[in-house]
């Protein structure tokens, strides 16, 4: 069970007994009134979306799902395959289903398959991931523009902000959570 | 695991707060205003409902520094101000941190109305310039500001009355979704005249004690300050207070033990108004931030 003060982005609910993932979420708090969490819901099984806020004392069921270890094997088309480590069983997830998911899939990623009533819906990655970047410009030393970032596009194919120091050819550590760059992978 | 590559690229906004902060002291320096400083740490915080303290120690770090102000207020200071942190359980998100600056003045012999105009001021002071852009809005700082009752704002906007809202339940979940977002647009707005139920500490109007002499100012549908012409009345106050703590038990919170030596103090206090401002609100305007994690060094999740 969860309380309202529970809630953030990426927190799976279950609503009218379907799962449900909070994709947008913030805090608000008129001038001395009471404190309202306020969401924006993805329906994981068809798409459809809400927004609903919730008040203090509110709580919430986890959506009742299942997760199960699987690692990333390649994309076909609009589908993405998976492999159960233990069964060697393989299953595809289509691209709407996958989200922001699809930005940090390599191959043999681990993930979490998320199974609701025996069909998978949806896939968690790890909190940070490590990809190349495969295409950036160079960082011109002497640069006054005071610009303190750059966009870098990783071997996934996701773009993202990266400090100017960054170059080609170099391993990055993703935030999944956030999609923001988190560090430089040394060596 | 995040590296320094957040706090280093923030330096330019944290220059610019500073900036900020620097001018808004020249200011107060100018209107002949003390600056103080009072306690974080108190045993016992104002007892309003929807306002929890973190507690430390066996007391708690202050929601606000009202109290120990308006105790300087009855002991003749009669302008002061003060910059410090707050903290407030459970508030956080892209406008809220637990731990903010708030930037509180008082000043004997004065109303809201008085306060107004000199938040006005202040603001025109610390921006640079009178244009101000945030959020792909063009907020123009020149006099005169807008001024809107909160029944006004419940008519022009929410398409009801405060009195219906109030009833239902409903008023919070209106200005948060019906009309904050409709305040400070073009330029600031100040929305005044409360409900005497939303405003334990302020004075009610003497030709409508159905409402309270406060106002909050809006910048860009952004909650900047909250001021009011402040309560007097020993008795009263205790009675308001009394009816929060009510309110805090039938929720299940926590109660606070009673403010007595506020309450006393309260006797003697000069007939004044006092204001609240969020100084991280203040710098996100100015600077066009997105997130309040955009206009400090630290956030909590950052230590």
């Amino acid at each position: 069970m969860y309380t309202a003060a529970d809630l953030r982005k990426g927190l799976k609910i279950a609503i009218d007994n379907e799962p449900y993932i909070i994709t947008h979420f913030d805090f608000a708090k008129p001038g001395k009134g009471q404190a309202l969490y306020r969401t924006k819901l993805k329906n994981m099984i068809s798409g459809s979306t809400l927004d609903r806020t919730y008040r203090s004392g509110e709580t919430f069921e986890p959506a009742n799902l299942e997760d199960r270890k699987m690692q990333y094997l390649y994309k076909e088309d609009d589908h993405y395959c998976f492999m159960d480590n233990d069964t060697f069983e393989q299953i595809h997830i289509n691209e709407v289903a996958m989200g922001d998911a699809k930005n940090y899939l390599i191959d043999n990623l681990q993930v979490d398959v998320l199974i609701f009533r025996e069909k998978a819906i949806g896939v968690d990655v790890p909190n940070f991931v490590n990809l190349r970047v495969t295409q950036t410009d160079p960082w011109v030393k002497g640069d006054t523009s005071g610009s303190d970032s750059k966009p870098a596009t990783v071997e996934t194919g996701y773009v993202l902000r990266v400090p100017p120091f960054i170059e080609e050819g170099e391993l990055i550590t993703i935030d999944t959570r956030t999609g923001d760059y988190s560090t430089r992978v040394k060596g | 695991m995040p590296g320094s590559w957040s706090l280093s690229r923030r330096y330019q906004a944290l220059a610019e707060r500073g900036a900020i902060f620097t001018r808004i002291r020249r200011f107060f320096e100018e209107k002949g205003y003390l600056e103080v400083e009072t306690p974080f740490r108190i045993p016992a915080p104002a007892p309003e409902a929807q306002i929890d303290a973190i507690p430390a120690d066996g007391w708690f770090l202050q929601t606000s520094p009202e109290l120990c102000m308006k105790r300087m207020l009855t002991a003749g200071y009669e302008r002061i101000f003060q910059i410090c942190r707050c903290w407030r359980e459970g508030e956080r998100g892209s406008r809220h941190l637990s731990e903010f600056t708030m930037l509180e003045w008082y000043r004997a012999n004065a109303d809201y109305l008085f306060l107004m105009d000199e938040t006005e001021a202040l603001i025109r002071a610390a921006a640079v310039g009178t244009l101000v852009s945030y959020r792909g809005l063009s907020i123009d700082l020149s006099l005169p500001w807008e001024r809107i009752t909160v029944a006004e704002a419940f008519r022009l906007h929410a398409r009801g009355s405060v009195e219906d809202a109030l009833r239902d339940g409903s008023f919070d979940e209106l200005m948060v979704e019906r009309i904050e977002p409709k305040l400070g647009i073009t330029r600031p707005t100040f929305i005044y005249d409360y409900p005497a139920s939303c405003s334990a500490l302020a004075r009610l109007k003497k030709n409508d004690p159905s409402v309270a002499e406060r106002f909050e100012l809006y910048i860009g549908g952004l909650e900047i300050a909250n001021a009011f012409s402040e309560l007097i009345d020993p008795v009263e106050q205790r009675s308001r207070f009394e009816a929060e703590a009510a309110e805090r038990a039938s929720q299940g919170k926590v109660t606070y033990p009673m403010p007595e030596k506020f309450l006393a103090a309260l006797a003697g206090m000069p007939e004044a108004a006092g204001i609240a401002l969020g100084l991280d609100r203040l710098a996100m305007v100015l600077l066009d931030a997105e997130s309040i994690d955009q206009v400090v060094a630290f956030t909590t999740e950052e230590l």
